[in-house]
This record gives C-alpha cells, structure tokens and sequence, in this order.
C-alpha cells in the first residue's frame, strides 16, 4: 500500500498542452505514471506524443477511466479548472498552479465540500509513491521506495527532506506537498490520518512553516491518533512579522503563525523536533531506528 | 497590496459605507484649501502611511482654526514618522488626508478577513474601539462577536443583526449600521480584499455610524483582474530593492543581517535564512528565485544582493528539480562577470545536473567556494562574516 496514489492510478492532465502541463507530463510518463488522457478546451482530438487530448475533463473520464486529475492550468482558471475536474467523477485532484486568488479558493473549498473527492494544492508539488506513480512536478529519481511518510507545505524543501531520507537509505511510502496557499484542499490532518491507516507507513516526517495554524492543529492530532513516530521540522523561524515570505500562506499575523508557537506545540505533543534544516536526515535516523 | 487609509476611504465612499468628508493633500497650501472646504472645526490632519499606530506617533493631530492646520500641516509633512508597524527607521510622511472632525459617543471595532482554517469570510467586531484588536482578543474574549460568511452565500441578514446587537448599538442605529457592513462585504468581495479594517468606527451623537479610520489590504494573487486597484500602488511605500526584485518576479525581502542568500522555493529559501541564524550570522535578505528560476532571473537576483552595501558575504543554496544546476550555474557566471564578485561567495548546490552545475562555476574561475551540504554551507557563511 501507499496512500492516495499507487502504479494503477491513471492520470488525466489538465493544461497538457501547455508548457508546464506537456513538460511535466512528459517526466512523469517518463517516471512511469500512467498518464491516459489530456485536457484542453479547442484542441479535443489531438495528441500530446502518445497521450489523447480530449475537450473536457468529463469526455477525457468517460474515455479513459482515469481516476485522477493534475492541474496545470493558469492562476485565473484554476478554480474553474478544479470544479470541472470534481464534477467529472475521478477522486483525486492534484492542482500545481500557483497564485491562485484566495477568495476563488474559498470558494472552491466550499464547493468541494458538496463533492466526494480530494484536493491537493494549490501551489504544490503534487504527490509521488517512490517507484510507483509520480503525479507532481518533484525530480523522481532522488526518490526511493520505504516506510517514512512525508507531508509538507513546500516543494524545494521537501526535495531537500527527501535526498537526505534517500541518501542515509531510509525509503518513502508516499511523499505529499500540500501547498504553500492559506485555503487548500488536503490538509496536514487529513495526510496524518492516512498515513496511520497506512501498513507501508511506519514513520512519518512533517515539513512545516509560519503562518496560520495547521501545525499546531496536526500537533494536537498526533498526539491524540497517531501510534507511529513524527519528525517535525518548521521553516522561517527567522521571518520577520507581517510579510509575505513567498508563499501566500507564509504570513505572520500579529502574534499568530509564529515558527516559536509550532515548534512549541509540536515539542508539547510528542513530535521529534529538527531545528536545522542540514540535520533532518540524520535526526529521523535516529528517531525511527 | 496595501494601500493608504484616504484611497481606503474613497473606495468606502464608492460603496456607500460612510466616511468623513475629507481629502487627501501634499502640500501646505493644498491642506489650508481642503480645510477651508469642510464644515467648519475642529479639523483632523492625519498623516498617511502604510503603518499602524500613526496616531500615537503623532501623525493624527486635531486642529481648531486655520493657523493650527498651517502648523500642523507643515509639522506632519516631510516628517519621519516612527510607530510600532514602521520599525525604528520610521517613514516620511509625504501625503495628508483633512479630514471634518467627528462629535464621538462611541468607538466600536469591526473588520472582515479571509478565515484561512474555516475556508470563509469571517466578521470581527467589538464594542472596544481604537483599542489592539489582538490585546482584546487576548485579555476579554467575551466582548468580540465572530460571523463566518459562507462565500458562496454571501452575507445574511441575520449576520447583520447577530453584528448589530452584538456591538450593543442604539436601535436608531441599527438600520444604518446593517446597511453599513452589508455594503463593506459587497466591497470586501467585489475586490478581493484580504482585510478590511474599520478601527475606530465611530457612533456620533446623533445616533450615526461612520468608519473614522480605514485600512485595506488586497489579495496580491487577484489583482489581475482588479486593473484598477494597480493604480493605488504607492512605490514610496515599498523597499527600492523589493521593487527593482519584483519587476524580475523575484520574491524579495530586505532583512536586517549581512548574509544575503539566493534560494530556489520559499520553504527552502526560509529554512536558508534559518541555517544562517543557527550558525551564528544573520539573514540579509529573504531571496527565492522560484523553483522554476531561468538564467536571466538568477542573474538579476545576484545583481540586487550583490548591489546591497550591508550585504559582506553570499550563501546560495539551490536544490534543482524543474530549475536545473547548470542553468543556475549559468545565471550565476554571467551575472559575476557583469558585476564583479568582491565579497565571499558559498555555493550549495544538490539535484538534478548538479555535477555540470559544479563543473560550469568551477571553470568559470570566479573564486566561489562550494560546500558539500548545507551544514558545511553555514558553516563556511558564518566564518566568513565573523
């Protein structure tokens, strides 16, 4: 097992004739995705290389059966894009687009409730189980197959997480970005809880950053439901309050969304904290062995 | 986008929520004109800034005849205002707003923000106005009254009443008050606003509700469909370096260290500043260059550190997944060769091609040091610097 996605997952690309959407469908092809169909709006009917683009999402699932959805799409039809994606059957719907406004996300959000599958992202890496299916844009290859979960708000940074899990040999179940936006889909929790209900899964690492509350609510969470280890590491300790550190959700607001205040709740509910980013590795080593 | 409270007001105006009169000004002669145009005194010249706390910085002051505009207008411009939000470096005051004073009987407290844990418009407000909104949270929990607003929705006449009877309004008030905040959410929506803050919003003598103050804040990711709301970007606000940054899509902050860093990814790029910290120095800069960077983006990224003065020594940290090494590397050679390198510069890099990254800096002789992971990187930044 692994979680959410597996090697008979089948992905339809939304946007695949884009720059983004051709490039990063080709390397996850490559990767051995099993990539079934494309969506773009005018160009039903064509190919990208051996993939069928279809006109809608709708047509693309009825044709292929595909399950999941990546979204490549620019920022002012992302919502657009994910409500389609929802209203077309597949379960899963992984959304890479950044800077997607926030007020067309809350009402994604709203709108998704009334649906029966999941989001993750926006503003993600996606989602990869080693050796299986990549579905995301995260360089395959420093990815290997194990038992340490890995969940985080970032992309380069869990890149890093990650080679040095690889390097020090410890393998990944499944490796999940759930985005740097203040409103997303899949949060830390809904991941946690996976993750325990996940036989390949023995440990799990939990990439943090500032801004809002998430980390302080899956610390509560852990220590509640969870029987397996947790390694926690929070990026922008040193951030200043008030800006915008690149990602849109990494805010400081008055006193709330400080990297103090998560450090402080994952410490206080039993997770392994990491203050430096250059010792993760070698931390969860000695955590999960 | 921030914006200041006169451009606030004048948006409020245009969805009828009420406002003093007033007008905003730059000059002396422009001050005595606006308050020669208002209703008699008092008058209130008030300092505009993208800061809190201008008042207890003494940027808000009243005045009763026309000399005391004259000298407060001409004590308020040009000076550099220090409060809590400016940090101690402050800002020129460059612009006024006069405004017609108000007969207060009450201060009240109300704003709207994107909730990020609920997914919908959350209302605050509170009888305790002109006070932190965050200390009352804190010390008197009891005296806030929280509404979310389902989005898809909008807002619900009940809403407006849990709001209204909430804040204890006189029922002479009530009505307005609804009209008020009902027309703020339409605004609130319309502009994709992040926070809309009316601290004090005043109830007058004569039973009338009106926003004595206004700070706005706007969704950076859906200005592309407000064209209109570009025009109330105040580049005197901004950091010179954070402008130049932005024209090249570069996220960019000026910090207070002398370690100024170049990172792909805002995660990696925080973690960056963090490894500085730890190791005994100090961040310059917060500087992600986008997972996704091209050449022409790294290069102008290292121009603007390298152009910082404070800046003694640069750590890059780069973990190539879609940007690959080698480009980066190439960003790198062509931007020290236009500059010129003077100070010490560790490179770390990991990832896709990073071995023809390595072998493209290393032949291009520019005196770089490299580190073989980051531990080493922070190691080799702090020596340097101290």
């Amino acid at each position: 097992m692994s979680i959410y996605i597996n090697k008979d997952t089948k992905v339809v690309v939304q946007g695949i004739t884009g720059n983004e959407g051709s490039f990063h469908a080709r390397a996850c092809l490559e990767y051995g995705t099993s990539i079934v169909a494309g969506v773009t709006p005018g160009k039903g009917g064509q190919k990208m290389d051996a993939v069928p683009v279809f006109n809608t999402v709708k047509q693309a699932v009825e044709a292929t059966g595909a399950d999941i959805s990546l979204i490549f799409v620019p920022p002012p039809f992302g919502a657009d894009a994910i409500m389609e994606a929802a209203d077309s059957g597949v379960n899963l719907i992984v959304t890479i687009t950044e800077g997607l406004p926030v007020f067309d996300m809350v009402k994604v959000k709203n709108f998704l409730a009334t649906k029966k599958c999941r989001l993750i992202g926006p503003n993600c890496p996606g989602i990869i189980t080693p050796e299986e299916s990549k579905v995301g844009i995260m360089p395959g290859w420093i990815h290997k197959k194990g038992n340490i979960g890995v969940i985080s708000r970032s992309g380069t940074l869990t890149y890093e997480v990650v080679d040095q899990l690889t390097k020090l040999g410890m393998g990944q179940s499944t490796c999940i970005g759930i985005g740097g936006d203040p409103v997303n889909g899949t949060n830390f929790i809904d991941v946690l809880e996976a993750f325990q209900n996940d036989d390949e899964t023995s440990a799990v690492v939990m990439v943090g950053e500032i801004g809002g509350s998430a980390e302080e609510e899956a610390a509560v969470y852990i220590k509640k439901n969870l029987t397996k280890p947790v390694v926690g590491f929070i990026a922008g300790l040193t951030a200043p309050p008030g800006r915008r550190m690149g990602h849109a959700g990494a805010i400081i607001s008055g006193s709330s969304g400080t990297g103090a205040a998560k450090i402080k709740a994952f410490k206080e509910n039993g997770i392994h904290v990491c203050e430096n980013l250059g010792l993760i590795g070698q931390t969860c080593k000695d955590v999960f062995s | 986008m921030k914006i200041h409270e006169y451009q606030a007001k004048e948006l409020f105006r245009q969805y009828s929520v009420p406002v003093p009169e007033g007008k905003a000004v730059f000059s002396v002669e422009e001050a005595k004109e606006a308050a020669q145009n208002l209703d008699g005194f008092p008058v209130v010249v008030k300092a505009q800034i993208h800061a809190g706390g201008r008042g207890k910085g003494g940027g808000v002051k009243l005045a009763s005849s026309m000399e005391e505009v004259e000298t407060l207008a001409n004590e308020i411009l040009g000076m550099t205002l220090v409060t809590r939000q400016t940090g101690p470096e402050g800002r020129v005051v460059k612009k006024l707003l006069i405004e017609a004073g108000q007969k207060i009987e009450k201060e009240l407290y109300l704003s709207l923000l994107v909730d990020r844990a609920t997914a919908s418009i959350v209302i605050m407000a509170s009888r305790d106005g002109g006070m932190d909104i965050e200390q009352v949270a804190e010390k008197t929990p009891e005296r806030i009254v929280k509404v979310h607003v389902d989005p898809l929705m909008g807002i619900q006449g009940y809403q407006l009443r849990q709001v209204g009877f909430g804040l204890e309004l006189p029922a002479a008030a009530m009505k307005q008050f609804s009209q008020l905040l009902s027309n703020l959410y339409k605004f609130f929506a319309a502009k994709d606003c992040s926070l809309a803050e009316i601290n004090p919003l005043i109830l007058t003598a004569d039973d009338q509700v009106l926003a004595l103050d206004a700070k706005v804040d706007f969704d950076s990711n859906a200005l592309y469909r407000h064209k209109e709301l570009m025009e109330l970007r105040d580049l005197d606000e901004e950091d010179l370096m954070e402008v130049e940054a932005s024209k090249y899509n570069l996220n960019y902050i000026n910090l207070d260290g002398n370690v100024g860093n170049i990172v792909n990814g805002a995660g990696l790029a925080m973690a960056t500043m963090d490894i500085i910290k730890n190791a005994g120095a100090a961040p310059a800069n917060f500087m992600d260059v986008g997972g996704g960077a091209s050449s022409e983006q790294v290069e102008n990224a290292f121009r603007i550190i390298l152009a910082d003065d404070k800046v003694k020594a640069v750590l890059i940290n780069i973990f190539g997944g879609i940007l690959r090494c080698d480009n980066f590397a190439r960003g790198v050679v062509d931007a020290a060769k236009k500059t010129g390198i003077n100070i010490p510069v560790v490179v770390r890099m990991e990832g896709t091609n990073v071995e023809e990254g390595k072998k493209i800096l290393d032949d291009a002789n520019l005196g770089l040091a490299s580190a073989v992971d980051l531990i080493d990187a922070a190691e080799q930044i702090a020596a340097s610097v101290n």
